[in-house]
C-alpha cells in the first residue's frame, strides 16, 4: 500500500515536472519564434503591433523582406565576407593547431614544456587586450580593414585552445602505434598525415565546428579590424541598429539569416558541437 | 616524462654510431620546430607581444608620449563612467554565474525524470549556436517598451490588466461649466448635489469616436427615463454629436452613452454606493436614503493605461541584459551538469531511496555534494565568460542608456575606439580585464601540470 501511494505521489510529481519543463521549453522557443515571425512582416505592420498579431491576421506573413534582403548589396556582400572570414580561419586554426599539437605531444624540441605551459596560460587571455596593439601592427603592415587581417587575429586567438585540445587528444594515442610507424621508416610528415590526422578526426571535427561558429558569430573583432567592404554580417547588422524600430524589416530577417547557418550546423553536428563547446568552456 | 620517452624511441634498435644519432636527433628537432613554428609565430606576434605592449602602454598618457606611471589606474577609479563599468561588471559576476549554475542544476535534475530529455536539452542548448548579435536583436525587440510591440511588456500589461482592470477613457474630460468639477486626484464630481428620484445626465468630451467601446449605444432613451422613489439614475454620455449639430450639455439623439464607466454616490464625503454604466451609459442607484448626494466619476476611469515595465530604462537595463544572457547560457550549464550527473554512483542514490529519503533530501544531501566539482567548473567557466561580456551590452542597451549598462569590456571599447580615444586608459582597462582572469590562468596551468604527473 505504501509503495502504491508512493507511486501515485511520484506519478503526480512527474506530471508537475513535465508541465514545468514544457513551460520552460516554450519560453525558450519564444524569442526565436518571435524573431522569425517578425522577419516575415512588413515595416508598417511591425510599427503597428507585435509579431503575435499574426495569429489573428496571418495575412501579414510574406517573404518580401527576404527577397528585399537578397537585393540589398550591403547585406549580401557582408554574408560572403562572413563566409570568407570564417572558413579560412577554421581551416588555418585546424591545420596550425594539428601541426603544433602533434609536435607538443610526440616530438622533441627545446623548451617544449615551458612553451606548452605558455599555451595553456594563454587560454583565458581576453581578446580585448589584443585589440589596440594589433590594430597598430596591422596598420603598419597594411592589414587593417582587410579580411586577411580579421582572419589572422581570429586564428591567433583561436590557437591556444585549439593546440591545447589537439595536443591532449594526440597524447592519448597509443605509443606503440607511433613506434611501429617510425620503425617502418615513415617520415614525421607522413606519420602526421597518414596516422595522426585520421586518428584525431573526432577531436578535429569538434574543434572545427566550435571554431567555425565562434568566428561566424563574432562581432567585436570584426567591428575593429574590418572596414565597410570587408565587414561580416554581424557588423553590418549592428550598424543598422541605430535607427531601431523603423527597420525591423531589415534587422529581423538579417539576424535570422545570420543565425540560421550556425543553428543548422548545430543540429547537423550536435554531438561534436556540444563536445567542442564543453571542451572550449575554459576559454 | 614524455620528452625523454620520445627521444629514446627515435633511436633505432641496434647500437648506431654516435654522430649518426646526433644527426638524426638534430633533424628531428628541425622537423619539430617546423611543426610548431607557424602557431608559435602567430601566438607570439598577436597575443604575447600585444599583452606586453598593452601593459607598457597603460603607463603612458592618452597620446602615448608622456610616462604617467599609475595615473591611468588611478583614473579608472576616479572616472565615474569607468567606475560604473566596474560596478556593473561586479553585478554581472555576482549574479549571472550563480543564477545560471542554480538554474542549470535544477533543470539537469528535473530533465532526468522525463522521456524527452534529449529533445529538451537540445532546445535549451541551441541558443549557444546563436550569435550575441542575433540574440541582442531578439531581446531588443522583446524588451520594447511599447506593449504593442515588445512581447515582454505585452505579457506584463495583459497580466496587470487582468488583475487591476483597465481604465476605459484615459482621454475623457468634462467641459467647464456643464455640471462636473474636476478634483485634484483626477476624478470628476457633480458641482451641484442631487437627490434620489432624479435622473442626471453627465456629459463628457474628449473621446474619439474610434475609441468608444464597440457595444456603446445611444444614450438619449436612457436619459429620458424617470427614476423611481429612492432611486437615483442617469447616464454618462459623450456630449458630442458626430457630424456636428448637437447642443452642449444636452443628450442629443445621436449621442452615445459611455459604457463601463464607474460611478459612485457620495454622501457627506463617504462613498455609499457604486455601480458601472450599461451599454447605453445608464446607471442606477436603488434604495438610497433621502438627502443630498454627489455623484462621482472616480479617477480610475481616466487613468492613463498601464504601460508596462521600462526594461531598457536606466534601472532595469543590466538585469534585462542578464536575462538575455540566461537565455543563451542556461543550456550550457544544464548539459555540463547533466553530464556530471550521469557519472554519479547509482547505488548511492538507490540506497538512499530504499532508506526512505525523499527526493529533496537526496538532492540536498547526496546529489549536490557529489556534484560539487562539476558545479565549480561550470561556475568558474561562467565567471570568466561573464567578465568579458561585450556584444550583448553593446547591442541591447539603447544609446542613451549605454552609460548605465556599461561593463568593463564595453567601457574599454568606448574609451579606446568609440570617441574616448584615450588609449592609455583603454590599455589600463584591458590590463584590468587580464588581471581579473589571471586566477583562472593559474588554475588552468596548475590543473594541467597535475594531470601530467
Amino acid at each position: 500500500m505504501n509503495t502504491a501511494m508512493n507511486r501515485v505521489r511520484r506519478g503526480l510529481g512527474n506530471g508537475l515536472v513535465q508541465a514545468f519543463l514544457v513551460v520552460v521549453g516554450l519560453v525558450w522557443m519564444t524569442p526565436l519564434a518571435g524573431l522569425f515571425l517578425s522577419s516575415l512582416r512588413s515595416a508598417e505592420d511591425s510599427a503597428k503591433g507585435g509579431w503575435w498579431t499574426v495569429f489573428s491576421s496571418p495575412g501579414q506573413l510574406s517573404f518580401d523582406n527576404y527577397s528585399a534582403l537578397l537585393k540589398n548589396a550591403g547585406i549580401t556582400q557582408a554574408f560572403w565576407n562572413t563566409v570568407l572570414i570564417s572558413v579560412p580561419t577554421t581551416v588555418l586554426v585546424v591545420v596550425l593547431a594539428a601541426l603544433a599539437g602533434y609536435a607538443f605531444a610526440w616530438l622533441d624540441f627545446p623548451l617544449r614544456e615551458p612553451l606548452f605551459l605558455l599555451v595553456v596560460a594563454l587560454l583565458v587571455v581576453p581578446v580585448q587586450i589584443g585589440l589596440l596593439p594589433v590594430a597598430k601592427l596591422f596598420g603598419q603592415l597594411g592589414l587593417f580593414g582587410t579580411i586577411p587581417g580579421v582572419v589572422l587575429f581570429h586564428v591567433a586567438y583561436g590557437l591556444p585552445f585549439a593546440v591545447f585540445l589537439l595536443r591532449n587528444y594526440f597524447a592519448e594515442m597509443p605509443k606503440e602505434m607511433l613506434e611501429a610507424a617510425r620503425m617502418d621508416g615513415g617520415s614525421e610528415w607522413r606519420i602526421f598525415t597518414r596516422l595522426v590526422l585520421p586518428v584525431g578526426r573526432p577531436a578535429i571535427a569538434s574543434l572545427a565546428i566550435f571554431q567555425f561558429l565562434w568566428v561566424w558569430n563574432d562581432m567585436l573583432v570584426a567591428l575593429l579590424f574590418a572596414d565597410s567592404s570587408s565587414q561580416p554580417l554581424t557588423v553590418q547588422l549592428q550598424s543598422q541598429i541605430r535607427q531601431f524600430g523603423s527597420n525591423v524589416d531589415v534587422l529581423a530577417p538579417g539576424a535570422f539569416v545570420s543565425l540560421v547557418v550556425p543553428v543548422v550546423v548545430f543540429f547537423a553536428f550536435q554531438r561534436h558541437f556540444v563536445q567542442g563547446v564543453m571542451a572550449g568552456s575554459v576559454k | 616524462m614524455t620528452a625523454t620517452v620520445v627521444t629514446k624511441e627515435t633511436r633505432p634498435g641496434t647500437t648506431p654510431a654516435p654522430d649518426r644519432v646526433r644527426r638524426t636527433r638534430r633533424r628531428g628537432r628541425t622537423v619539430a620546430l617546423l611543426f610548431v613554428f607557424p602557431a608559435l609565430l602567430l601566438l607570439g606576434a598577436l597575443v604575447v607581444y600585444p599583452v606586453l605592449f598593452s601593459v607598457g602602454r597603460s603607463f603612458f598618457d592618452a597620446s602615448g608620449t608622456r610616462f604617467v606611471g599609475g595615473e591611468n589606474y588611478a583614473e579608472m577609479f576616479r572616472d565615474p563612467a569607468t567606475l560604473k563599468a566596474i560596478r556593473n561588471t561586479t553585478i554581472w559576476v555576482v549574479v549571472a554565474p550563480a543564477l545560471l549554475t542554480g538554474l542549470g542544476l535544477i533543470l539537469a535534475v528535473l530533465v532526468e525524470k522525463v522521456r524527452w530529455a534529449t529533445a529538451f536539452k537540445l532546445l535549451l542548448f541551441m541558443p549557444m549556436a546563436v550569435s550575441f548579435l542575433a540574440a541582442g536583436i531578439i531581446f531588443r525587440l522583446a524588451y520594447d517598451e511599447d506593449p504593442d510591440k515588445g512581447v515582454l511588456n505585452a505579457a506584463v500589461v495583459s497580466v496587470h490588466d487582468a488583475f487591476a482592470g483597465t481604465s476605459s477613457y484615459p482621454t475623457a474630460r468634462a467641459r467647464d461649466g456643464q455640471g462636473l468639477t474636476k478634483e485634484a486626484d483626477g476624478s470628476y464630481r457633480t458641482s451641484a448635489s442631487v437627490t434620489p428620484g432624479r435622473t442626471v445626465a453627465l456629459g463628457l468630451v474628449g473621446v474619439l469616436p474610434g475609441d468608444l467601446p464597440g457595444d456603446a449605444k445611444r444614450a438619449s432613451a436612457a436619459a429620458g427615463r424617470t427614476a423611481g422613489h429612492g432611486e437615483l439614475g442617469g447616464v454618462v454620455y459623450l456630449d458630442f454629436t458626430p457630424g456636428g449639430g448637437g447642443r452642449q450639455g444636452r443628450v442629443d439623439p445621436e449621442e452615445s452613452g459611455l459604457p463601463e464607466m464607474k460611478v459612485q454616490a457620495v454622501r457627506d464625503g463617504k462613498t455609499v454606493a457604486s455601480t458601472t454604466t450599461a451599454a447605453d451609459g445608464s446607471f442606477r442607484f436603488e434604495d438610497l436614503d433621502d438627502g443630498a448626494y454627489t455623484l462621482k466619476l472616480p479617477a480610475s476611469n481616466f487613468a492613463p493605461p498601464y504601460e508596462g515595465v521600462s526594461w531598457l530604462g536606466p534601472t532595469l537595463v543590466t538585469p534585462a541584459i542578464i536575462g538575455a544572457y540566461l537565455w543563451i547560457w542556461t543550456g550550457f550549464a544544464m548539459v555540463l551538469i547533466g553530464a556530471g550527473l550521469s557519472t554519479l554512483p547509482r547505488d548511492a542514490l538507490e540506497a538512499a531511496r530504499m532508506d526512505g529519503a525523499n527526493e529533496w533530501q537526496i538532492f540536498r544531501r547526496i546529489t549536490v555534494p557529489l556534484l560539487a566539482p562539476v558545479l565549480t567548473v561550470v561556475f568558474v567557466t561562467l565567471v570568466i565568460n561573464v567578465m568579458k561580456v561585450f556584444d550583448l551590452v553593446y547591442i541591447i542597451a539603447p544609446g542613451p542608456v549605454q552609460e548605465d549598462a556599461t561593463v568593463l569590456a564595453t567601457q574599454m571599447w568606448l574609451v579606446s575606439f568609440g570617441g574616448g580615444n584615450n588609449q592609455g586608459l583603454g590599455s589600463a582597462l584591458g590590463v584590468l580585464l587580464l588581471l581579473l582572469v589571471i586566477p583562472a590562468m593559474v588554475f588552468n596551468v596548475r590543473r594541467f601540470r597535475r594531470s601530467q604527473r
